[in-house]
């Protein structure tokens, strides 16, 4: 019953999200309403993590299997992929090297900045 | 062969191919030996060679599909557990997943223009640094080819993993705040497992990177 009650607790979860995103104005995908209401639930202690623990880690551990059946149904467009493979290898390789660059620098001069604010006011105190 | 119609068969399959992909990869340790992308390949396969139909198969993935939503909302729970860490970093957290996921997606939106792919495949490259569940959102969303963003989802973050220990050394990122966020931003959780290899803060950080870069790509593709 206390996996039963898990599964209850998250699918009503996302079936929430779902109904959000159906009245939402925007584009804004369930599945990240989801989550978002899920930290909520935990932030506000509405729900404690041993209320979800058993299922959350199985749905965590276990992520990448139920990308299976979206990328199975990459067989519908294999030609696509064949006529635009070296740019999508190209596109993927240049972009992470650049994004990973923009991040670390930025994170490198926002905690520098961080730093020297820190040093000024024990400073002054 | 109406027999591989049920929805037990693609299932069965799934779970078949993923367990040998697993396997592969505890034999090999290499990250390019992805379970993920060994299943995707296998399944293609059998599929192929036995010339049964997708739609026959989709009778059990889509049970499978299913199960996206809720592990995505799950994400939550390990953002949860690393709260403490959030709240003593936010700032250098917030500033570099917002830097990271607006270079990736405008980076990505250059470079097919530059080489002239067409709208719905610009659609589904634009999200591929965040993690698969999210990124398919938002493919799907904007008109991209979900499985097209499958795959460079996957294939970003094997790079990530691969390229993160060189990338670290050449751009000199000692520090392991700086050099976690920039693998979680860049590869998603792939690139997360990595992390975790070369420390403890690499991997919580890298970790943390992806739920909120996912968020703040769904921010961003608001206004695509």
């Amino acid at each position: 019953m206390k996996i039963i009650k898990q599964i209850g607790i998250i699918f009503s979860i996302c079936w929430l999200a779902q109904v959000l995103e159906y009245f939402l104005p925007f584009d804004f995908p369930a599945t990240v309403i989801g989550m978002i209401l899920l930290f909520i639930c935990l932030l506000t202690g509405i729900l404690k993590i041993k209320h979800i623990q058993e299922k959350s880690d199985f749905l965590l551990s276990n992520m990448a299997f139920f990308f299976i059946p979206a990328g199975v149904s990459m067989i519908n467009y294999l030609d696509i992929l064949k006529s635009n493979a070296l740019q999508l290898v190209l596109i993927c390789v240049i972009t992470t090297i650049v994004t990973f660059f923009v991040t670390a620098y930025s994170v490198h001069i926002t905690m520098k900045l961080m730093n020297r604010k820190n040093i000024k006011s024990g400073g002054e105190q | 062969m109406e027999l591989c119609a049920s929805p037990m068969f693609g299932i069965a399959l799934s779970i078949l191919t993923f367990w040998i992909g697993v396997k592969i990869q505890k034999k090999t340790k290499l990250v390019i030996c992805n379970p993920l992308i060994i299943s995707i390949v296998l399944c293609i396969g059998v599929l192929l060679i036995f010339k049964i139909p997708y739609e026959s198969y989709n009778e059990g993935g889509s049970i499978i599909n299913m199960f996206l939503g809720p592990a995505t909302a799950c994400l939550a729970v390990s953002i949860y557990t690393k709260l403490e860490l959030l709240k003593k970093n936010w700032l250098p957290i917030l500033v570099g997943c917002a830097a990271g996921s607006l270079t990736s997606m405008v980076s990505v939106f250059l470079l097919c223009k530059l080489m002239g792919l067409d709208e719905s495949m610009t659609m589904s490259l634009i999200p591929k640094s965040v993690t698969t569940p999210i990124a398919v959102s938002i493919s799907g969303a904007h008109g991209g080819i979900v499985p097209v963003t499958v795959v460079a989802v996957i294939f970003t973050g094997i790079l990530g993993s691969m390229l993160a220990p060189t990338l670290i050394r050449i751009f000199r990122m000692k520090d392991s705040i700086t050099a976690g966020l920039a693998i979680g931003a860049c590869s998603h959780a792939v690139g997360t497992s990595k992390a975790i290899e070369i420390g403890e803060t690499e991997g919580a950080m890298s970790g943390l990177a992806i739920g909120i870069c996912g968020i703040l790509t769904v921010l961003f593709s608001l206004f695509l």
